[in-house]
């Protein structure tokens, strides 16, 4: 394993934006510690700041462990990255657009067709549909690791359905109610208006001439691993949050069934996949859906948030072509980095990732929340080669990185603190402009050496600290 | 409001009821099993609990027969029945998740920290003092109903939640009384002769315990426990917060607050029903027989609970 960049110490002394937390932190007892932690864990539990485990018992929640030890980003490192982030996220918005309209980028030869419609997140069904303000991805989720010698690079962009800004709220709210004089020793930039943000954001994009919409937040449903996400933000912004069979279609528009009759709705936030929106036109079997949504849809009555078929642009696959895309939309060099990226679907490609496999990191294009990777260095020679395998029976579904030396910042663990690899989810908002709240989610891999950072996975969070000076 | 948000609030409301009502019963029999009394007497004590929650024939396929020890498993901690207090206390907790963001911060948390403590009160609590148990659940429902009325706003997600109470507490103080007054008037004979009197008061101040109406029912009477008296304060006064007749009044009442557009029949047919209780006199009741009169009641609070879901909670599809 290479080494990699600390983010709170460099040869042994503490970092500048990291001296006054260090200081603070050398001042507690272990026992003032051990206590603020028991609470922050008796307090998650209690208010029910849990996620669902699938593949255990059905039903069975999980509290994301939450570690106190901050990650801390300096104001000039932040806006590198906001201003990358907006290039970005700008720049995937006019590609799907793209997609589903003229394929300018695929005539010039800048993407393989194949790579796009034969791609299962293409959907046809969007071909030539105008959406409000030519934005898909309204919420988009980027992971942000640190690697090398301290530079930053998107890992991935989640376009469909991201989950996690919840965490980053109540996470605040945590270190402010466990460390408030922290707060008096640091000038962090606030979160809190984030659900603000997005409730402007979704009704800034309802349909042409709604004026005063109304937006609804979809859920799966209870068992959903996100469920208590779903729930406080529909709480935070005070609107509803449906599933479902609350809604209906009726002469060409989505209503709620209410107590007091039915209810037009313009926006819904809908924190379900394409697959399940609509049973007449996806799955049929989906019972999470509403029948004919799809076809409102299409004729511009409603809205959906994130679009339907934004996932031709968030799959590994397409991953490697993002620079590109800046280049081709926006006349722009990029300004965050791509990590190196192999396509397991080139032959040349393929051979250098089998014959490399005990280096690589290896995902599904199509792989989320951790599940389904190979990190090559981790792993036995059993499990490489029983990987090995399924990658050759359906290469195209695989690509391969470096395995990348995650930055890493201290957090308390069993025998002590130590360094644990982190990784960073801002959640970018588009609709008639790019926003964002500073920083995001950090994750962090709590076993010693692990770089899988998912809560799935048993990954844990950090308050993430934007530093306004 | 959402429909499907209004029935989880309603349901959420009634499980923790049913969960205060079923420790209620449960301790009443626990208490009683401590007088003197014939073994077929006792057998039949729990024999009724179990009718009372319609619970005897899934009781039957599980123990051979009705033992106290087995009873109280079954209705307090078995899983595999939606009954018993860990089940209701579960289902309260997961209608109120399924809400969370209607809720206050307060009630959901009261509701989650129940479920989250009761395991340990079963494991450590439950076996060595069932007394104390029930306690704890009477207290938890009492804290979640003072946090609902004491944080919620005044508007239609407290309503189905008081409509959701008062139907449930109306339902299980009519079954209460029926088991207990069938019981007394079919088997007046094989209590011991000598201790008759003593036995009655004991067993009428059981039940008014039951319903924490002891004390109420020694400031409204000032007098000897009576059967008659007994049915008269637990059914038609309107001043005793478990009687059917305040829970009527509740019961109308919220859904005057909900039924704006819809449910104008339900309202009518609640407020009959409360008008009944209002204007009855006990003696009246005795007379039709009251085995009969609290199965029609029960009839009708069970239609009345389902008008509520047609109207209000599960709209037919449009």
């Amino acid at each position: 394993m290479p080494t990699f960049f600390d983010e709170m110490y460099a040869d042994g002394t503490v970092r500048d934006h990291y001296r006054a937390f260090e200081s603070w932190l050398s001042a507690q007892s272990p026992e003032d510690i051990a206590r603020k932690r028991a609470e922050a864990d008796l307090i998650f539990r209690r208010v029910g700041i849990t996620f669902a485990v699938y593949g255990n018992e059905a039903g069975t929640e999980r509290v994301i462990p939450f570690d106190i030890v901050p990650r801390i980003i300096t104001a000039r490192e932040w806006e590198g990255m906001q201003a990358g982030l907006v290039q970005r996220v700008q720049a995937l918005n006019m590609f799907i657009h793209d997609i589903y309209h003229d394929q300018n980028i695929v005539k010039a030869g800048l993407v393989p067709p194949e790579q796009i419609f034969r791609n299962a997140q293409y959907r046809p069904e969007m071909q030539g549909i105008s959406v409000a303000s030519d934005i898909y991805a309204h919420i988009a989720g980027i992971d942000i690791v640190r690697a090398g010698q301290g530079d930053f690079y998107v890992l991935e962009d989640n376009l469909r359905v991201p989950s996690g800004v919840s965490y980053m709220l109540e996470d605040r709210k945590m270190m402010m109610r466990l460390f408030p004089e922290l707060f008096a020793r640091y000038s962090v930039a606030p979160v809190e208006h984030y659900p603000d943000m997005l409730l402007d954001n979704l009704r800034s994009v309802a349909p042409l001439g709604v004026t005063d919409p109304t937006v609804v937040i979809m859920t799966p449903g209870m068992y959903n691993s996100a469920y208590f996400e779903h729930a406080f933000l529909a709480q935070q912004m005070g609107v509803e949050l449906v599933e479902g069979q609350d809604l209906f279609v009726n002469d060409n528009a989505v209503y709620m069934r209410t107590t007091r009759g039915p209810k037009r709705v313009d926006v819904i936030y809908r924190r379900i996949d394409d697959d399940y929106l609509d049973p007449l036109a996806f799955r049929a079997d989906s019972t999470l859906g509403v029948p004919g949504l799809l076809s409102v849809y299409r004729s511009g009555r409603v809205t959906l948030a994130n679009a339907i078929g934004t996932g031709v642009a968030d799959d590994k696959s397409i991953y490697p072509f993002v620079p590109d895309m800046i280049r081709f939309y926006l006349s722009e060099e990029p300004i965050l980095n791509n990590v190196p990226t192999w396509q397991c679907r080139k032959q040349d490609e393929l051979s250098y990732v089998l014959a490399n496999l005990s280096q690589l990191v290896v995902k599904e294009v199509h792989g989320a929340g951790g599940y389904g990777m190979l990190v090559g260095p981790a792993c036995s020679k059993a499990e490489i080669e029983n990987f090995r395998q399924r990658i050759i029976a359906r290469p195209e579904n695989y690509i391969a990185q470096p395995t990348l030396a995650l930055s890493a910042c201290p957090t308390f663990v069993d025998a002590g603190i130590a360094p644990r690899h982190i990784d960073l989810r801002p959640f970018v908002l588009s609709g008639k402009t790019i926003s964002m709240v500073p920083g995001g989610l950090t994750r962090v891999a709590l076993q010693a050496g692990s770089l899988v950072v998912n809560s799935s996975q048993g990954g844990g969070t950090k308050d993430t600290w934007i530093l306004e000076n | 409001m959402l429909s499907r948000t209004a029935d989880h609030l309603f349901w959420m409301a009634r499980y923790t009821e049913r969960a205060e009502n079923t420790a209620r019963m449960l301790d009443l029999n626990v208490q009683t099993g401590l007088l003197p009394q014939t073994p077929a007497a006792a057998k039949r004590g729990w024999c009724n609990t179990l009718s009372i929650s319609e619970l005897q024939g899934a009781y039957d396929v599980k123990y051979p027969e009705v033992t106290a020890h087995d009873v109280l498993n079954f209705m307090v901690r078995d899983t595999s029945h939606a009954s018993s207090i860990a089940s209701c206390l579960r289902a309260a907790r997961e209608n109120a998740r399924a809400v969370r963001g209607t809720l206050t911060t307060e009630v959901w948390e009261t509701l989650n920290i129940t479920w989250l403590e009761m395991q340990n009160q079963l494991d450590r609590v439950f076996d060595s003092d069932p007394g104390k148990f029930f306690e704890w659940v009477r207290h938890r429902s009492h804290l979640s109903r003072g946090v609902t009325f004491g944080t919620m706003l005044q508007d239609e997600a407290l309503y189905f939640i008081r409509l959701g109470t008062f139907l449930e507490r109306a339902d299980n103080t009519a079954r209460i009384l029926d088991v207990k007054f069938h019981d007394a008037e079919r088997n007046a004979d094989d209590r011991p002769r000598n201790h008759e009197h003593q036995q009655d008061f004991y067993y009428w101040a059981a039940i008014l315990r039951s319903v924490s109406a002891f004390e109420i029912y020694r400031k409204v009477y000032r007098d000897a426990i009576t059967p008659e008296r007994v049915a008269d304060l637990l059914m038609l006064r309107s001043d005793m917060p478990r009687s059917l007749h305040a829970c009527l009044s509740e019961v109308v009442r919220n859904l005057r607050a909900v039924a704006v557009d819809a449910g104008r029949d339900t309202l009518r047919f609640a407020g009959k029903l409360h008008a009944e209780l209002k204007f009855a006199h006990i003696e009246d009741i005795l007379e039709q027989g009251l085995h009969a009169y609290l199965t029609g009641f029960l009839e009708r609070v069970y239609e009345l609970g389902n008008r509520v879901s047609r109207d209000f909670l599960v709209p037919a599809a449009e």
